[in-house]
């Protein structure tokens, strides 16, 4: 009987403590959406920053943000991609593999303001990028290569072995087996994966508070020269994004509605993760369903 | 347009493997050169406040006196170092239980509702970034404390409460991994033999995934460890170590994130920051190589 | 083939940004053909790019001058950057920066060799109040009270005239120049770090804390100063703009802005910018500085006044 209790009590407690977790996810959202929402407008998202007066919009933030993580994102897959398949299909087992497992591991795990600060010493002072969109993807990409390499690995783990082997079975080198055969396969994985982890570049600001910048230069919308250092396409400019403005206005934000913009800001980050979750969720599943019944 | 490789001449055949073989190994060199810049760079820089300012390695990690404009100018780091440990791990110990119960919700009593409510839910939380919490922590948590406490809600619990929300994802996620991995014959020998289904976790199943179980708690920790801009927001950044938990006090990333930018590249306050940004990585190696044991453990 | 296609791709864009990098750095010797000096009103000939690094507290003022001056001569690009006055010494003095913004003087900041290559323009001044918790029935801290709370000696409001309330400090970092400036010229002493204290870096962190920490005092620029928080009168002398002026309120530094050397011609228009009466009588004072034009007092390094 008294087990029976403990057994009941137990899983209330278990459920209690669950439920506790949604709470406080529902409490923050809920929070969060609905300090900001309110201040979302068509004008708030497109326009620019105010410095003192009020209505300042993220427009420039928005974009950077956006195209910053298109940035990283060139220069992370083709690497990850290259590192996840080495690790899987052309690392052979043993001690220096093992080894470089473990950087893959410290890599991932390093805190972000120490890649931030190997960002400012080496790719804005000593390299001379000075502080710039291709300064923070660089450091962007740090982070970012350790979990694409987990994530290409695993995928390809999860191809079935037999495809593989019968491939190489119809004289195909094992290179043309990855490229053709294994990584359309494991491409759903990667693609969700990746999907996600951007939604960790999205959001991240402390590396970025010392590479890519605290300001943003004017951007002249209607230049597309990738070279102008007006235009919004020019690699080399500072440019602050949206966590890294969130950041700012906390704490210099001069304007009388910095708190409303801080607060609309954080409204729009968390409406980006969230809009980029499920979307690896749908492509995942729409993939899914489409690699599982085409075939 | 997949097939056409193999029947040509031998050439395209052999340069085509090694393109491949030369491409995936060019990226995991860039990895490998990458990390070694990175711990030869900080090392460098954070280990010349030894060897050429002549600060003594004593004084950093020995003395609690931090005053880096005093005459003659003093840099104990021990405060943060203090501030560090004790706020990551009262981070872990608020989230390990909800992360572990979250799994067991998720794994063994209700996987349904579990995978289909708790599972995204964490996901978010994985996904909100820091700035948010650090703000929404400024706003909520702080003056919730203040008003129950004594002191200003500021503090180790306030940024232990942040940074526990922020690992939970970490420590719920190895958690599921961990307890779905377990052969169900062990749990159906100890449903079989008439126990109960808490008798069946508590004596069973988290004992041996016990060691997986804490891999995740460690890498929570990790995490904890090296956030800087939400504990910085919350922390209250005085330079001492506190005699309450809601007293003002320091972590190694806060006193980073609010003096780097304010001393002189090369100035001695500057070369120490930089010691304590090794600190910080050479904490993260640890961390990696205790997940290392835990795991070793959890295989055998 | 795809993926080699885009391999090529990407190696092809590295290269091209590596190189659109160099170009950048070269860009900074500036080539401008014989521009007006005066650079405020039909500046056009003015072309080059600029880069002003540091203070945080001096940003708004170069970001919102510079737009004014790229209007003006759209040939030029100026861009501005955050990062501290340590960040802003350090990157003028090693090169990479045009111009260094500052709180304080340089040679408070680095060594004398490189500090005395720098070439001082003060832009503006900006002063600084104490300001505390609205709660509290305090309106006038003398010098030797400031210096009391601020070192520890009182830790309770009634013992300045205030009512019976814990004194809690809202600080900044040591290395902070606010700070710097708040203890030499208010305080008149260094002050060490009080346990218990809270530090933050940043203005509106710290006016949000003296709102709603009760019992709270704190120091801001004037910029910052609104009706969420009490500001104190220092001596019995109000914090604003005329007494700060003609040198009865003591507490302001002035915002420098440094070059290495004689600056290049776009650079000294810019810095001849933002004195003119143009920026001076309009952006400094909106933004809540103090125009230097204005002041009765002049400072040097070592703090000696001179009317």
């Amino acid at each position: 009987m008294s087990a029976k209790t403990a057994d009941k009590i137990a899983t209330a407690v278990i459920i209690t403590l669950a439920g506790f977790i949604v709470l406080i996810m529902a409490g923050l959202l809920g929070f969060i959406l609905y300090r900001g929402v309110g201040h979302i407008s068509f004008d708030f998202l497109t326009s620019a920053p105010q410095t003192i007066k009020a209505g300042g919009g993220i427009g420039p933030q928005l974009f950077n943000s956006l195209y910053l993580l298109i940035l990283t994102m060139i220069i992370t897959i083709p690497l990850g991609l290259g590192a996840g398949i080495y690790m899987s299909q052309y690392a052979k087992p043993g001690k220096i593999t093992d080894f470089i497992r473990l950087i893959v591991e410290v890599l991932s795990s390093f805190p972000s303001i120490v890649v931030g600060l190997f960002g400012l010493l080496v790719i804005v002072n000593m390299f001379g990028f000075g502080f710039s969109l291709f300064s923070g993807a660089l450091a962007l990409t740090v982070f970012n290569l350790p979990l694409m390499v987990r994530i290409t690995e695993q995928a390809m783990a999860s191809v079935p072995q037999a495809q593989k082997e019968a491939s190489l079975a119809l004289g195909l080198s094992k290179w043309k087996t990855i490229k053709s055969i294994m990584l359309p396969i494991a491409f759903p994985v990667i693609l969700t994966g990746t999907i996600l982890s951007a939604g960790r570049v999205f959001g991240e600001a402390a590396a970025l508070l010392f590479t890519a910048g605290m300001s943003s230069p004017r951007l002249d919308f209607g230049n597309w020269n990738p070279l102008s250092p007006t235009s919004p396409l020019n690699p080399f400019r500072p440019a602050e994004t949206l966590a890294v403005h969130i950041w700012k206005i906390n704490s210099e934000g001069l304007a009388p509605d910095a708190p409303e913009i801080a607060a609309g800001a954080s409204a729009v980050l968390i409406l980006t993760v969230l809009i980029f979750n499920l979307l690896a969720r749908y492509i995942g599943r729409l993939m899914h369903k489409k690699f599982t019944a085409t075939k | 347009m997949a097939q056409s490789g193999g029947k040509k001449r031998v050439q395209p055949h052999i340069i085509e493997e090694w393109t491949g073989k030369i491409y995936t190994s060019l990226c995991i060199t860039f990895l490998i050169v990458t990390i070694f810049s990175m711990v030869y760079f900080v090392a460098a820089k954070g280990l010349s406040s030894f060897f050429v300012n002549g600060v003594s390695f004593k004084e950093i990690f020995g003395s609690t006196v931090w005053k880096p404009d005093g005459e003659p100018p003093l840099f104990g780091a021990l405060p943060f170092i203090i501030g560090s440990f004790s706020t990551s791990i009262l981070a872990a110990l608020i989230a390990a239980p909800l992360g572990i119960c979250a799994a067991l919700f998720m794994v063994e009593i209700m996987p349904k509702y579990g995978k289909k409510y708790l599972q995204p839910v964490i996901e978010l939380l994985a996904g909100i970034p820091s700035v948010v919490y650090g703000f929404v922590g400024l706003s909520v948590v702080v003056p919730f404390y203040r008003d129950l406490f004594p002191g200003q809600g500021l503090g180790i619990v306030a940024g232990a409460t942040v940074l526990s929300i922020m690992i939970l994802p970490t420590i719920t996620s190895i958690a599921t991994d961990a307890l779905s991995a377990l052969p169900s014959g062990l749990k159906e020998g100890s449903y079989a033999l008439g126990a109960t289904r808490w008798q069946t976790l508590y004596r069973t199943v988290i004992p041996t995934t016990m060691p997986a179980l804490m891999t995740g708690v460690v890498l929570g920790m990790a995490r904890a460890f090296g956030e800087a801009l939400a504990v910085q927001m919350v922390i209250g950044n005085a330079p001492h170590i506190p005699t309450s938990l809601f007293e003002s006090t320091s972590t190694l990333t806060s006193v980073i994130t609010l003096s780097m930018g304010n001393t002189v590249m090369g100035s001695v306050q500057n070369n120490v920051l930089w010691t304590l940004a090794f600190i910080l990585m050479a904490m993260t190696f640890i961390f990696v190589f205790t997940v290392r044991w835990l795991e070793r453990r959890a295989k055998r | 083939m795809k993926k080699s296609l885009m391999l090529v791709l990407t190696l092809i864009l590295t290269f091209t940004l590596a190189a659109c990098g160099q170009n950048n750095d070269a860009k900074n010797t500036t080539e401008s053909n014989g521009g007006t000096a005066s650079g405020n009103t039909n500046g056009g000939e003015l072309s080059g790019s600029i880069l002003a690094v540091g203070s945080s507290a001096l940003q708004p003022l170069v970001d919102q001058a510079s737009q004014k001056f790229m209007d003006l001569n759209p040939k030029v690009s100026i861009q501005v950057q955050g990062g501290g006055s340590g960040t802003g010494l350090t990157q003028v003095s090693g090169g990479q920066a045009d111009i260094g913004n500052s709180d304080v003087f340089a040679e408070e900041k680095l060594e004398a060799t490189p500090a005395a290559e720098l070439v001082d323009h003060q832009v503006a001044v900006v002063a600084m109040a104490a300001v505390v918790n609205p709660d509290l029935n305090i309106d006038n801290l003398t010098k030797d009270q400031l210096v009391q709370i601020f070192t520890g000696a009182v830790t309770n409001w009634n013992e300045v005239g205030g009512p019976d309330q814990a004194i809690q400090i809202i600080n900044r970092p040591s290395s902070s120049g606010t700070r710097a400036t708040f203890e030499k010229y208010a305080l008149g002493t260094k002050t060490a770090d009080l346990k218990g204290a809270i530090q933050e870096d940043s203005s509106g962190t710290v006016k949000k804390l003296v709102k709603e920490t009760p019992g709270a005092i704190g120091y801001l620029a004037l910029s910052y100063l609104d009706d969420s928080i009490k500001t104190v009168k220092y001596d019995g002398v109000e914090a604003n703009v005329d007494n700060v002026a003609n040198g009865s309120y003591p507490v302001w530094a002035y915002e420098h802005m440094y070059t290495k050397g004689e600056a290049n011609e776009v650079v000294t228009a810019f810095l001849d910018f933002i004195k003119s009466d143009e920026v001076q009588n309009a952006d400094v004072v909106e933004l809540g500085y103090i125009p230097v034009s204005k002041m009765q007092v002049t400072r040097d390094v070592e703090g000696n006044i001179t009317k």
